[in-house]
């Protein structure tokens, strides 16, 4: 087994204290293929957490996942695999570890890693020094995800 | 001009008429599946497909007949046409559309039929460039690629041309944006894949300048690619740069044998 940190770029482990980590820059322990520490130490939100996934510009995780649950939701992905019951298959820390960075698990994944805010080429200027959610969102996201049991 | 489509025979109606669980068969679509390679065509909703193979319904044709009046058309210090010089399109363009980009020896780089035509404007006609996606621009690539419909497309990657290939190959299979995604992921990997409300093809080239329902016009091929970037939160190269020649190069090798289907109906 092996246990790896991951530092999500030098100026994010000199700010992290003074951040809050707010722009996704906290740093994570990584250990048998999961992140078992919240990433605020906080519980996440799972309503905020729904709104989160759902949204277009922010987790945008029906692109590419069906969820029976949200029928009511147009258009949802096959690129990935349905959502469905997917917290009785891996406990909390792995399904954290999969919305951080699912390439820690899969490096030729299309999913994209949702807490990394560097190491990308050409990123658009908007984006550029962002991850694509924050920490509490990655938590909220996390949250409502563990709803998703069999 | 004369009006002509592929023929396929009678797929959309077999398409139709046959329930989904009894599609187990692979589905003939004709010239439009060359061995693994498959247009964007056959990804295509059957009113999308059916509105590209009515030559009078198609709005592509459109600027395919623009192009062909702007053919005999005298512009530029030069007082030319493209006529002038290139005399009978069908004749002297035929083969264009199929072998385009190329390596230009005599401005030492690849040329694809826009930047191609452009030179033919300032340097022998004495008129302005066209801008890239205008519709002087897209009516013309239209007209002249549409003198190579229905042929394979048949790029040359080697020789001077290898060195572009190589650059376009990566390009495609590098990772870049915030969604740090590449060509391959959405193209390669998950072609037949609903992403969101589209089914993710193969990103085919032969079918440009493609005439896009969503935006009721025609759209040259990089302004494809620009978009493909920029939906990964990448930034986009410049219409007409080398890098996206390198590309298009790249992109039309991965559908070599396709038919020209110019223009092409996608949503
Ligand atoms: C661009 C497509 C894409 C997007 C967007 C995406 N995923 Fe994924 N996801 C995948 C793929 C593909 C897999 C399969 C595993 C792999 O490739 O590593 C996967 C796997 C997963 C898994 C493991 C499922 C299981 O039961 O094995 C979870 C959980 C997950 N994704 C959650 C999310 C969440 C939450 C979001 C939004 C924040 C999201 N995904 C957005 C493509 C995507
Ligand atoms: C004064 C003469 C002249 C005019 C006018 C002219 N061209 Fe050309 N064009 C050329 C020459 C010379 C070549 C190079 C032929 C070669 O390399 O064999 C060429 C090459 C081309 C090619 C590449 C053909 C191939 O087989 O690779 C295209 C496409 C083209 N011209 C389009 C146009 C268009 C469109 C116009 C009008 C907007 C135009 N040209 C106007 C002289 C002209
Ligand atoms: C996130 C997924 C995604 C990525 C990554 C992506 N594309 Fe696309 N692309 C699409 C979608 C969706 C469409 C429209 C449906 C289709 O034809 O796949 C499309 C369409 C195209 C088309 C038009 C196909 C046709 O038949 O008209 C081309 C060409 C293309 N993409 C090239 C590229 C290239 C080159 C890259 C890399 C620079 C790229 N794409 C990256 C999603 C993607």
């Amino acid at each position: 087994m092996s246990i790896k940190r991951i530092a999500v770029g030098a100026f994010a482990l000199a700010t992290v204290a003074a951040s809050a980590t707010l722009t996704g820059a906290a740093e994570y322990k990584v250990e048998d293929e999961a992140i078992k520490a919240s990433l605020t130490g906080k519980a996440g939100d799972p309503d905020n957490g729904k709104k989160v996934f759902l949204n277009r510009k922010k987790g945008n995780c029906l692109a590419c996942h069906v969820v029976s649950s949200l029928k009511d939701q147009p258009f949802h992905g096959q690129v990935g695999p349905p959502l469905d019951g997917t917290a009785s298959r891996w406990s909390e820390g792995e399904l954290r570890l999969r919305i951080v960075n699912a390439k820690a698990l899969n490096e030729d994944t299309i999913m994209p890693a949702f807490y990394r805010k560097d190491g990308f080429h050409r990123v658009l200027k908007n984006f550029k020094g962002k991850s694509v959610l924050n920490a509490q969102e990655v938590e909220d996201v996390l949250a409502y995800v563990m709803t998703m049991k069999e | 001009m004369k009006r002509k489509a592929l023929v396929l025979a009678g797929v959309g109606a077999v398409a139709l008429a046959v329930p989904s669980v009894m599609t187990f068969a692979a589905e003939d679509w004709g010239q439009y599946q060359v061995g693994d390679k498959r247009s964007g065509y056959t990804f295509a909703k059957a009113e999308t497909r059916a509105i590209q193979d009515d030559d009078f319904e198609n709005p592509g044709m459109l600027w395919v007949e623009h192009g062909e009046e702007l053919w005999e058309t005298v512009d530029g210090e030069a007082q030319k046409s493209c006529k002038s010089c290139h005399a009978d399109a069908s004749d002297t363009m035929k083969n264009v559309g199929s072998t385009y980009p190329v390596f230009a020896k005599d401005i030492g780089k690849l040329e694809n039929v826009e930047n191609r035509i452009n030179r033919c404007r300032t340097d022998n006609m004495k008129a302005k460039p066209w801008k890239y996606d205008s519709r002087n621009m897209l009516g013309m690539v239209s007209y002249v690629k549409r003198q190579s419909f229905g042929q394979p497309m048949n790029v040359k990657v080697d020789g001077d041309a290898a060195p572009w290939f190589e650059k376009g190959k990566e390009f495609y299979n590098q990772r870049r944006g915030q969604l740090d995604m590449a060509c391959k992921h959405c193209h390669v990997d998950n072609a037949g894949n609903m992403i969101r409300a589209n089914t993710l093809s193969q990103g085919q080239g032969n079918g440009f300048p493609t005439y896009r329902l969503k935006w009721q016009k025609p759209g040259s091929l990089h302004r494809r690619f620009r978009g493909c970037n920029k939906q990964v939160r990448a930034t986009p190269y410049k219409t007409g740069s080398d890098e996206y020649l390198a590309l298009e190069l790249y992109v039309m090798y991965r559908g070599q044998g396709l038919p020209v289907e110019t223009p092409a109906v996608r949503n």
